[in-house]
């Protein structure tokens, strides 16, 4: 019923790579969203949403830096990645699924913020370059140059994952 | 070595290049080994990504969480506070604790109060923000708007130009996906102009241009497999004009009057049923 809830998720939990901060910063931010929704003035609701996401993040992680007794997210929880699960009917793919799943998110959370937040806005939310640049704050040029550098990345430690190439992406 | 090309294989890939330079791209991709194992390549990434990754849902806990915090946030009735301008730094986030266990049977659903009139400018604001998110939110219209601007730019409005259907009309097949009604309507005021090609909802759409006085309408016609086209509406002061024909969706936008645009598809209308069903 909250429209870009699931989004806002998602974009927060790529952001902090934690489901318990994700939670916190997708609340914080669609709170601030419904308060200041009169500010919002012909642009795009959703990448509006994101970048308010975003500065939630960037706020909470200060935060969390500040004190220092809260340990960073250094590396993804990987039993969380069952989390992120997707519904597949045919049990028979599913045993590789969920390692092929496992395995990129872990890629994809080893990726500098930066070009994690590039890719994530593209490939799922969809958002167009412009978009992309308003969220993240920077020119498209940028934009572009975060996703290749991403997407290379991606798919070179896949293939280092899997020796040498031998298996491509599924 | 790599090919000159290739930089552009991604703004390709995303979407970001006009419809005509991506039609160029096309024709060099079909010779070129090279940028056509990349666009593979991102193909396959985004095929894992997307398959694998983008369908996380939020947990129902939070969903639950959020709404019972709107919801005491409208019940306190305190002034709401300056809105933040979105994308500045903003305060220190407030920890929200979970919802305290004793309290959830007595949770009210948001709706609840929303619609019991309390606080009718904060739902006001919940409905606004779920109609104009569903309407910003299809892309389609986006494309639209996007081929609409791009069309009025020098050069890009017409590609074949008649007024003949049996010109226009055999000019879409082998270049557009979908063969839409085509007639000139000059009697009634519409005047054909041409056509050109959009890529409009990852397809070849054909695109016919009338002349009605001194504005121009651009009709768009793709396949269609939505249940629900969006419905007519305005924007960047262009009317968008929706109907369904067969298994093609059309879409007629101009600056004209409503009344104007709608007399051109009644007409489209028209064509189609008799070309549907010829006596």
């Amino acid at each position: 019923m909250l429209p870009h809830l699931d989004a806002a998720y998602r974009f927060a939990r790529w952001l902090s790579r934690s489901s318990s901060d994700a939670d916190d910063v997708a609340q914080e931010a669609i709170l601030r969203a419904f308060r200041s929704f009169e500010t919002l003035r012909g642009s795009d609701v959703k990448a509006w949403l994101l970048a308010i996401v975003r500065n939630c993040h960037a706020t909470a992680f200060a935060q969390a830096q500040r004190r220092a007794f809260v340990p960073l997210p250094t590396e993804y929880e990987t039993h969380d990645a069952n989390a992120m699960t997707a519904t597949t009917p045919d049990p028979e793919s599913l045993a590789i699924r969920a390692d092929d799943q496992r395995t990129l998110t872990r890629l994809m959370s080893a990726l500098p913020e930066e070009q994690r937040e590039a890719l994530a806005l593209k490939e799922f939310e969809d958002l167009s370059y412009r978009d992309i640049a308003a969220v993240t704050q920077v020119p498209i040029g940028t934009v572009m140059s975060r996703l290749a550098r991403a997407r290379a990345a991606l798919k070179a430690r896949w293939q280092e994952e899997f020796a040498g190439g031998a298996r491509g992406l599924p | 070595m790599a090919c000159p090309e290739s930089p552009r294989v991604q703004a390709y890939f995303d979407g970001e290049i006009d419809p005509e330079s991506a039609a160029e791209f096309e024709r060099h991709v079909r010779n070129c080994a090279g940028c056509r194992a990349i666009l593979e390549e991102l193909g396959s990434l985004r095929t894992a990504l997307r398959r694998d990754l983008a369908r996380e849902q939020a947990p129902a806990a939070l969903r639950a969480r959020i709404l019972q915090a709107l919801d005491e946030e409208r019940n306190a009735g305190v002034p709401q506070p300056a809105p933040q301008p979105a994308p500045q730094p903003a305060p220190p986030p407030a920890r929200h604790a979970g919802p305290r266990p004793g309290r959830a049977w007595q949770m009210r659903p948001f709706w609840w109060g929303a619609i019991s009139g309390i606080g009718a400018a904060a739902a006001a604001a919940v409905v606004a923000f779920f109609l104009v998110s569903a309407r910003l939110n299809d892309p389609l219209l986006d494309e639209l708007v996007a081929a609409q601007l791009q069309s009025l730019l020098p050069d890009h409005l017409i590609a074949v130009a008649s007024t003949d259907r049996h010109t226009v009309k055999p000019w879409f097949a082998g270049r557009a996906d979908v063969s839409p009604a085509v007639a000139d309507f000059e009697s009634q005021g519409y005047r054909l102009l041409g056509g050109r090609v959009d890529a409009l909802a990852h397809q070849r759409a054909a695109v016919m241009v009338y002349q009605h006085g001194p504005h121009l309408i651009n009709v768009f016609s793709w396949a269609n497999d939505q249940v629900f086209l969006a419905k007519d509406m305005t924007r960047n002061g262009y009317h968008f004009a929706f109907w369904r024909a067969g298994n093609l969706g059309y879409c007629a936008v101009s600056d004209t009057g409503w009344e104007e645009l709608l007399g051109l598809e009644r007409l489209l209308r028209e064509l189609s049923g008799r070309e549907a069903s010829p006596d």
